[in-house]
């Protein structure tokens, strides 16, 4: 397949920038004429992965984040989420419904969920200390 | 942040998108809400609400468990289509109840 459009957005990691985030990549997707609920499909998958890559790879500190975003000939979008913050210890395990490290701040844990629940591919890079890079798939349409 | 009560039961009508970035100031005024004497039951009222992410799950149970050790709890209305998968996929139908 061929990709026949592409973007990226870089943004400090700071909450005010998760709306931005999410509005942003699917406007992008709007292109393929997808429904209503696939554009609240992207928006909620991507919201997610900014707000992890907020709260749990930058922390306490402000780093910058990257998405890119591209349409292939096919119908699929893909995205990535890059953060180069602290990283994740074992995915398999953040990966797990409502496991979270940080319950005294009612993070529900169910940030990988969803974004596995609303896009069709979710894969996940990390490195202990170096940083943590979300890849996401979903289908506009029909090829 | 618009409610009423009644008796026991407080009705808060949420305005806006539910995410991380607003959850803490949404957490403050829910909780000044709820701190009111009596008040044993919250119901968030999400005709007004277009989007909420999993940050919004932490809110509403954080609330549920509160009242809850009063013998109340948390029930929600008005979910759109997007808000409602969210609350589904979380396993919030078991602890929260939702209202036509």
């Amino acid at each position: 397949m061929d990709i026949i459009n592409q973007m990226e957005l870089r943004f400090l990691s700071v909450p005010e920038n998760e709306g931005f985030a999410r509005v942003a990549v699917s406007a992008f997707a709007v292109q393929l004429n997808p429904t209503l609920d696939v554009l609240a499909d992207i928006k909620t998958a991507v919201s997610e992965a900014v707000t992890n890559a907020i709260v749990h790879g930058y922390e306490d500190e402000t780093g910058l984040i990257v998405i890119t975003a591209a349409l292939r000939d096919d119908g699929i979008l893909e995205v990535s989420v890059t953060d180069t913050g602290k990283g994740i210890e074992d995915i398999s395990r953040a990966m797990q419904p409502f496991f979270t490290t940080q319950p005294e701040k009612e993070r529900s844990g169910m940030g990988f969920s969803v974004m596995q629940t609303f896009m069709d591919k979710v894969t996940v890079e990390s490195v202990s200390g170096r940083g943590t890079t979300v890849r996401m798939q979903k289908r506009l349409r029909e090829a | 942040m618009e409610y009423e009560r009644k008796k026991g039961t407080i009705t808060v009508h949420l305005t806006g998108e539910l995410d991380h970035c607003s959850a803490q100031s949404i957490r403050r005024e829910l909780d000044a809400l709820i701190a009111e004497p009596g008040v044993k039951t919250l119901v968030l009222d999400l005709q007004d609400m277009p989007f909420m992410d999993s940050s919004g799950i932490g809110v509403i149970l954080g609330r549920y468990r509160t009242l809850r050790e009063r013998g109340g709890g948390v029930a929600v209305k008005n979910m759109n289509p997007q808000v409602e998968k969210v609350f589904t996929l979380s396993g919030m139908r078991q602890v929260i109840q939702t209202l036509s």
